[in-house]
């Protein structure tokens, strides 16, 4: 009996053991995640130190595509002219970010500097108290407020991120077939769907390089890239917020049945086709045009042997005010439990000056500043894309500002019944209608 | 303490015990009971937990937008669960018997039929997607050779056909495992048995329907329930392959996908975790009833013969 009574003892002791083990551990662990050790220890001297002192910013980021960019060429620069201040680039998976994100934030060991998805994630986590506001920040004068409605809170008061980039919307097309088939740029509905039509006889060429297995594209590359010509852009998407316009209007139906018309030009099978076979279809130089995203523009130049080009959402009447999506669709705001927010904050002031914006629409290019700064992009491509805001009206996707918020999702349901349109298991006229009926379920405005 | 002497407290078996129910508490039946215990409430401003009592399962079955989502997901589990039950487990018992009548080579077909099992989704997905695929895939080739070719169809990319391809991308990837569990079942039937049907002149057919085969019903259970749990917590495969939107047009929705949307989120969708809860005990309700009904109609009528 002794003997039992001993070994229970043993164990639980045992696992006492265990137990504050972890516990003496965890402050060294937070000392190495924040990489900040000495100035945790020197914190009483910290702020009289602060302008002598080094410090690490770490930036969170799902762009880890950009990752060799920001090591070489943009962090380089900002710490040559802030010798005190380096920074890191800590990117994670696109597609884990968001999850990633509020795990190190409610843990305390996301870093300083916060990349911010568009509308309603970052928003979110400014009404947590994770992102601090930015409005007393110098240089945020610099954007408009088209570029920093996606940040900032419902009434316009605060803003919470610096706008870094947007994309828009177009099409790429392969100049070797262009020139081979003696094609033109279309402006019109119909001059696009005769050339459609003209690859589809005089040609092996597929038409157009899209599918709608992944249904995304359906909705982005698709409805939101065809679609402002329809409803006017801003004014289109204001009404829909306010409640005056209804998907069930014509210009949205109208859009649907330019979408369904693209059908008989798509890969055979598009029905199973995804984003990266469409993408491989165009950049092997076997498909003439790819409705496209201008975040394109980096890869395909990077795997296509042919020159391209590109031209804007054709006009549904010619002679039409041209509208192009010049999607908000990503910006850097300050975590609001950071260590060093005096280095933090002349960081994101630096993110608002020419020479950020220079660096960053060039090295990516595809990538557009958002602010009013007049700048050069080398990349041809990214140029014509780019200048499509002097001839064009710019709006956003009208799906992303507030009525996303409720269930069921308008941006779930733009993919399904986008995707579901072009497959022809729906019409345009039920799409609307499921869409509508969404919308009405839950917004006020539109109810 | 003070119980008499001879039947003292056995505290040797708690310790023994403590391990691995420590670390199953933790690990399994805390989070269990906690995911339950968060269905029962709903997310107010700034993110704290109201209790809301059965506020969400009523929305579950009674909001249009969550039930049909549910219903449409259970619908396409059941689908997917009898096209299991119909291809996967008869194949698998007839290479069981196969495999179990010694052809030459058996070692060879059971580790290479075994293999697709251990290897990742991800990788299954990627190459039956491959295979499948309208623009480099080898199916059609492969149709237009034995001059097919017409018969090629987009399949995963169709809703009438998506959900169906899936499952049977499903039987393909783990028709191993009821393979291996008759196949062991088979090999320990004594050969006396055998040997005794064919001296009273039974044929192959009847020495595998009258003999064998009663003898492996515990077995034929046990897959049934192993693939019914299997089935009704699949998201991997069709998460892979479909997304989480797990289309088109949500053909291909099931229980698993339903959940990690509600839970997780997709893409403006932000997730709530509540309604994902409440989903969550709903797959472990219907888990629970279906290994409970299993466990009355099947388990306690079964004989378990001796051999």
């Amino acid at each position: 009996m002794r003997k039992h009574w001993l070994l229970t003892l043993i164990l639980v002791l045992a696992l006492l053991l265990v137990a504050c083990g972890g516990d003496t551990e965890e402050p060294a662990e937070v000392e190495d995640t924040g990489e900040t050790g000495e100035v945790a220890e020197e914190e009483a001297v910290e702020e009289e130190a602060e302008e002598m002192e080094e410090v690490t910013l770490v930036i969170e980021s799902w762009r880890n595509d950009d990752l060799p960019i920001w090591q070489d060429v943009i962090i380089p620069a900002f710490e040559e002219q802030y010798p005190n201040i380096n920074v890191e680039f800590q990117p994670a998976a696109p597609a884990e970010y968001n999850g990633v994100l509020n795990t190190k934030l409610e843990g305390g060991t996301a870093g300083d500097l916060i990349t911010c998805r568009p509308f309603d994630a970052s928003l979110e986590l400014y009404q947590q108290g994770y992102l601090a506001s930015l409005n007393d920040l110098p240089g945020l004068d610099n954007f408009s407020d088209v570029a920093k409605s996606a940040w900032r809170t419902d009434d316009g008061s605060t803003v919470f991120c610096v706008p870094m980039a947007s994309v828009i919307h177009g099409f790429i097309y392969n100049q070797a077939i262009f020139d081979e088939l003696g094609l033109e740029e279309p402006e019109t509905q119909d001059e696009f769907m005769a050339l459609l039509e003209t690859i589809a006889n005089e040609s092996d060429y597929v038409p157009l390089a899209m599918g709608t297995a992944d249904q995304w594209e359906a909705a982005t590359m698709g409805f939101q890239n065809i679609g402002p010509n329809y409803w006017q852009g801003e004014a289109g998407r204001e009404a829909l917020l306010a409640g005056e316009q209804a998907f069930t209007d014509q210009a949205y139906i109208d859009t649907w049945q330019a979408l369904a018309a693209w059908a008989p030009y798509l890969p055979e099978g598009y029905e199973a086709v995804k984003y990266a076979d469409s993408q491989s279809l165009f950049t092997l130089g076997q498909a003439a045009i790819y409705p496209a995203g201008s975040w394109e523009i980096q890869l395909f130049e990077s795997q296509a042997d042919f020159d391209m080009g590109a031209f804007p959402p054709p006009l549904p009447e010619a002679g039409d005010t041209c509208y192009i999506s010049d999607h908000t669709d990503i910006a850097m705001g300050m975590n609001a439990g950071t260590e060093h927010p005096e280095a933090a904050r002349t960081f994101l002031e630096w993110m608002t000056t020419q020479e950020f914006a220079e660096m960053y629409t060039n090295q990516l290019p595809g990538f557009f500043t958002l602010s009013n700064h007049s700048i050069e992009v080398e990349n041809e491509l990214a140029q014509e894309f780019l200048s499509w805001r002097e001839t064009c009206e710019e709006t956003i996707r009208n799906s992303y500002q507030i009525l996303s918020r409720g269930e069921p999702n308008l941006e779930n349901d733009l993919w399904r019944v986008s995707a579901a349109v072009i497959n022809g298991n729906m019409t345009p006229e039920q799409a609307a209608e499921e869409v509508q009926s969404g919308l009405d379920s839950w917004y006020e405005p539109q109810q | 303490m003070h119980r008499p002497a001879g039947k003292r407290f056995p505290w040797h078996l708690v310790v023994f015990l403590a391990p691995a129910v420590v670390v199953y508490t933790l690990f399994m039946v805390y989070p269990l009971l906690d995911s339950l215990r968060l269905s029962f409430f709903t997310s107010g401003p700034g993110n704290e937990r109201i209790f809301a009592g059965i506020q969400n399962y009523v929305t579950l079955f009674t909001n249009e937008d969550w039930s049909w989502h549910f219903w449409n997901a259970f619908k396409n589990n059941l689908i997917f669960f009898a096209v299991h039950m119909l291809v996967q487990n008869p194949i698998g018992l007839l290479l069981a018997s196969l495999l179990a009548a010694r052809v030459r080579g058996h070692a060879v077909y059971r580790t290479l039929l075994f293999m697709p099992t251990v290897l990742s989704v991800v990788i299954i997905g990627f190459i039956w997607q491959l295979i499948l695929n309208p623009l480099w895939g080898v199916s059609e080739t492969i149709l237009e050779l034995v001059n097919l070719g017409g018969l090629y169809r987009p399949w995963l990319g169709r809703s009438s056909s998506a959900l169906i391809t899936v499952s049977l991308i499903s039987v393909w990837q783990f028709v191993g495992i009821p393979m291996i569990l008759f196949y062991t079942a088979l090999i320990g039937i004594p050969h006396e048995l055998i040997e005794a049907a064919r001296v009273d002149g039974a044929s192959g057919w009847a020495i595998f329907w009258r003999v064998k085969f009663p003898l492996i019903l515990p077995t034929v259970g046990i897959v049934a329930i192993l693939t019914f749990v299997g089935n009704f917590n699949a998201f991997d495969l069709i998460y892979t392959m479909k997304g989480a939107l797990a289309g088109p047009d949500f053909s291909t929705d099931i229980m698993g996908t339903f959940f990690y949307r509600s839970f997780f989120g997709q893409q403006l969708q932000l997730g709530n975790p509540t309604m994902g809860a409440t989903v969550a005990a709903m797959m472990f309700l219907i888990i629970l009833v279906g290994v409970l009904l299993y466990m009355v109609f099947w388990q306690r009528r079964i004989t378990t013969y001796e051999v």
